[in-house]
């Protein structure tokens, strides 16, 4: 159940490229055609289903406050999480190099279709994003984590890959000469945006259901305090919006 | 200017219009409209991308002879995200709730395209002073459109300028609110960025129409 509901959030509601703006350069470049939108997307899935769950080993054995305690106890008192940004990185870069050399070795036909991608991958703000997202909503445990990365990078592939489409089909249309091209992608972003937000209601309507059977994730800190409150806080931002 | 020769000056202003690293380059989009919703946000963030990308230029065209082409991307990153630890500690000693606005932006100026597609096309084959002059013009044109989103998000969504009240207090129904008018809320979610970024390259293009693709 925490699985299902982990995969639907980080797909529909926190999605990628339509809720946080991640990997919008590559989405904004790569998009021109759906083939080639659809390799781009499957890489990004591929090193995010990689990245995540090591940049959570990395997170919880390594950078967290006291998380070296494993290693001897005398280093309970190191906090080592200023070093995260260079440590996430590294550890993509390397990740994305190494996942090139072993898809060219073993699968030719896999490489052809992800290779021209994978460099690409390594400067793409949605892996870098997945990992720190992962951090700063603290995800509990490894298989989370693992899913989370799944469910961030299907994500972003089916954000590329209907943006993809539209451009093609947008082509035949009559379209203002200063808004070809890049302007009319970035406000078809913004309509789709917009209807991916409407994503956002279905999970905190959950008060129907029996209390306990439904566990809460607690993915960013200003959905601590859903729940029983989750409607006041509804209730809340419409006014603000008002 | 006295400084500068035509030559270098075109480094620094170029990237301001007809070479703007956001509405023509398309780079360094995540960054630009994820934290727009206030002015105050996109200045800073500006300064950040700014400090990065100066010094990031130099040290990349410092040692762009030693380092082997092969490991060319990893060092990059290294050196902006040690930039960038410098930028997050900084703004966590002296503007924590700035940086809590920030989050994970601050970090993910280190795949901010601009940066990493700056180094590439330009520090890796110009000498220190030109790539520094390149940085700089860059960031600002980054920042400028940074600060025109912040501005009308900021005004438009919440009537406030950097958190000051400009139109009168919607509460208390003074100033212009008086006369029936009310804050468009819907600036400050994130799709009103993208929409606003659109009509800014629309309202580019049309003024100069050269730049208008196929």
């Amino acid at each position: 159940m925490e699985h299902i509901e982990l995969l639907f959030k980080s797909i529909f509601i926190d999605n990628m490229v339509f809720a946080t703006f991640l990997g919008m350069c590559s989405y904004l470049a790569v998009s021109k055609k759906v083939t080639t939108a659809n390799g781009l997307g499957a890489a990004v899935i591929f090193v995010l289903t990689i990245t995540v769950p090591l940049n959570w080993l990395l997170d919880t054995y390594v950078l967290q406050d006291g998380a070296m305690k494993w290693l001897h106890p005398s280093f309970e008192e190191y906090n080592l999480s200023f070093l995260s940004f260079i440590l996430f990185i590294a550890t993509i870069a390397t990740m994305v190099q190494l996942v090139e050399v072993v898809v060219e070795k073993f699968s030719p036909a896999l490489y052809n279709s992800l290779g021209i991608f994978l460099p690409l991958i390594a400067v793409n703000c949605a892996i870098l994003g997945g990992s720190l997202f992962m951090q700063s909503r603290e995800i509990p445990s490894l298989e989370l984590a693992f899913t989370y990365g799944i469910g961030s990078g299907i994500g972003f592939w089916l954000a590329i890959l209907t943006i993809a489409a539209i451009r093609e089909k947008i082509r035949y249309s009559n379209v203002p000469p200063p808004l070809r091209g890049l302007g009319i992608t970035f406000i078809i972003t913004g309509l789709m945006a917009i209807g991916f937000m409407s994503f956002g209601g279905m999970l905190t309507g959950g008060d129907e259901a029996p209390q306990g059977t439904v566990k809460e994730i607690v993915l960013e800190s200003e959905n601590d305090e859903l729940g029983d409150e989750g409607d006041q806080t509804v209730l809340d931002t419409n006014k603000e919006i008002e | 200017m006295g400084l500068l020769s035509k030559r270098d000056s075109k480094l620094i202003l170029d990237p301001l219009s007809d070479n703007n690293p956001i509405t023509i380059q398309v780079l360094g989009i995540c960054s630009a409209l994820a934290i727009t919703a206030e002015l105050e946000a996109s200045v800073v963030m500006s300064i950040a991308v700014l400090f990065v990308m100066g010094v990031g230029n130099v040290v990349i065209s410092l040692i762009r002879n030693i380092v082997p082409s092969r490991i060319k991307i990893i060092v990059q990153l290294i050196v902006i995200a040690t930039l960038v630890i410098i930028v997050d500690l900084v703004l966590k000693a002296y503007a924590y709730e700035l940086s809590k606005t920030l989050s994970v932006f601050v970090g993910l100026i280190i795949t901010n395209c601009i940066i990493m597609g700056r180094f590439e096309a330009f520090a890796l084959a110009n000498g220190l002073w030109r790539s520094f002059l390149d940085g700089i013009g860059n960031a600002f044109g980054y920042a400028v459109i940074l600060v025109i989103v912040g501005f009308f998000r900021e005004l438009l969504g919440a009537g406030t300028l950097w958190g000051y009240p400009v139109f009168g207090d919607a509460i208390d129904k003074t100033g212009l609110y008086a006369w029936g008018y009310e804050n468009n809320g819907f600036m400050l979610l994130s799709p009103m960025a993208l929409i606003v970024v659109g009509i800014i390259i629309w309202i580019q293009r049309s003024k100069s129409t050269h730049l208008i693709e196929d």
